[in-house]
């Protein structure tokens, strides 16, 4: 009987691979994103939500699409923003009418 | 050749080179660890952000067209029951709502709630509504009393009519919904001040004209659109932010530092093996594709564990690793329960940054020892 050439065995964890690939894609359908997405978008119209309940630790950062970037220097004039959600996302751009 | 003798060359080309790995295996698992560690690191971030964006981009596009805000000295003030009425008879809006709602730091938690009003709230006075993540913070359950400090300094009490849905938590997790007359008493507010207004608009595309009249009817005031609002979202994780800047540089920084070490030069071992090949009759091509074999098994294999482990680390467990992260300061903070939205664009510059340096980098010191005399090689 012939060895088992290193190539076949790479063949076997290539397979083993695109498994768990399709086993990602799989449990990805079994979220059901859709449905609970549209809980989330029936209350955010019921209630007039504008933001996501990321970050609650300072309410410029809890309502960051209503804030501006003045807020987190209402502090004292020369604070720093110092929450770590801070570092997460760019400041809101101006909006275009203000 | 036929393309089946060119098949199997480059077979045996790759049975050569997985031999060869496996020889210095010590040394290549911890190479291949450490290379997937860092695409896990980048890939984490980039299917974290994407599936927010997703679920922001879905979850919020039913949130209301403008919200105007009253600034007084540079921070928001109230907005007069009159001055909505003025926002409502603005050509283009088909409604004003003035929208009530606070925040709320519970001295007992210590957690910020976002305390709301909403127009058609479904309980009495005297009843409120929880998010999952504000009922479990006070251990609060349907039917209990709840106690909220007022601004008149006294401790109002109602009742949890139930709680909301914990599907929704990540709109939902800290809400508070109570009756228009228990938000002024607990706020000591007056029945016609509102937070802001939200206005509806008839037609999508004059949302930017309808912000400017809305500004213009409320001097002092500031409007941001849907799409203003969608596209905070959507920077979410923007690479020009902190965390993201930072894992990208490292993960740059480590490519470069194990391709640089590739390209550097071959260890005396390689360098012997390689001319040993040249002397016994390979050609530099079959030496270069066997070590490019190595290189894109390498790279490839790293890639694939980094972004699987990204994947399980994301979707089959709540992000143990980016929670926290998240989570930051927050006492309240909603579990991640995320659906993947993967871009293939993103992948595939992942991708591409993880295979195809390193293997370039594998060639170029092999091309340079091949292309010299396997004796000069083998005594080098």
């Amino acid at each position: 009987m012939s060895p088992v050439r290193p190539s076949s065995r790479l063949g076997l964890a290539a397979l083993a691979a695109a498994l768990a690939v399709a086993g990602c894609l799989l449990h990805a359908r079994t979220l059901r994103a859709p449905e609970r997405r549209a809980a989330s978008a029936a209350l955010v119209a019921r209630l007039g939500l504008t933001d996501l309940a990321l970050f609650t630790e300072a309410s410029y950062t809890r309502h960051l699409a209503l804030a501006d970037r003045l807020a987190p220097f209402l502090d004292h004039p020369q604070a720093r923003e110092h929450f770590p959600s801070g570092a997460l996302t760019a400041p809101p751009a101006p909006p275009e009418a203000r | 050749m036929t393309w089946r003798a060119a098949l199997e060359r480059q077979r045996s080309l790759l049975d050569f080179a997985l031999l060869a790995l496996w020889r210095r295996r010590g040394k290549n698992l911890s190479l291949v660890l450490v290379y997937g560690l860092t695409v896990f690191a980048i890939a984490s971030v980039v299917l974290l952000a994407g599936a927010l964006r997703a679920e922001a981009a879905a979850v919020l596009a039913g949130g209301p067209d403008v919200v105007v805000q009253q600034l007084s000295a540079g921070r928001p003030a109230l907005v007069a029951a009159e001055a909505v009425a003025r926002l409502g008879a603005i050509r283009g809006v088909s409604r004003a709502a003035g929208r009530r709602w606070a925040a709320y730091a519970d001295p007992v938690s210590h957690a910020t709630f976002t305390v709301l009003a909403p127009e058609g709230f479904e309980g009495r006075p005297g009843e409120v509504e929880l998010g999952a993540g504000a009922a479990a913070a006070m251990r609060w359950k349907p039917g209990e009393k709840v106690g909220l400090l007022g601004e008149d300094g006294r401790w109002h009490f109602l009742e949890v009519r139930r709680l909301l849905g914990e599907e929704t938590a990540l709109v939902s997790t800290d809400l508070v919904l109570l009756a228009g007359e228990d938000f002024e008493r607990l706020f000591a507010l007056p029945p016609d001040r509102f937070t802001d207004v939200a206005l509806t608009v008839r037609n999508p595309r004059e949302l930017t004209t309808v912000a400017r009249a809305a500004v213009g009817a409320l001097p002092g005031g500031r409007a941001v659109t849907r799409p203003e609002m969608a596209r905070t979202y959507e920077a979410l994780f923007d690479w020009r932010s902190g965390l993201a800047s930072v894992v990208l540089l490292g993960a740059v920084l480590t490519f470069a530092l194990v391709a640089w070490d590739k390209a550097a030069g071959l260890p005396a071992d390689e360098r012997r093996e390689l001319g040993v090949l040249k002397a016994i009759g390979w050609e530099t091509g079959d030496v270069l594709a066997a070590k490019l074999w190595e290189g894109v098994v390498i790279s490839v294999a790293a890639f694939l564990l980094g972004v699987l482990a990204a994947y399980l680390q994301l979707f089959l467990a709540p992000a143990p690793l980016l929670a926290p992260v998240l989570r930051g300061w927050s006492v309240l903070s909603p579990p991640l329960r995320l659906a993947p939205s993967v871009s293939p664009l993103e992948l595939a510059t992942l991708f591409f940054l993880t295979v195809v340096p390193y293997t370039l980098a594998t060639v170029v010191p092999v091309w340079r020892a091949a292309s010299t005399d396997p004796d000069a090689v083998m005594r080098s």
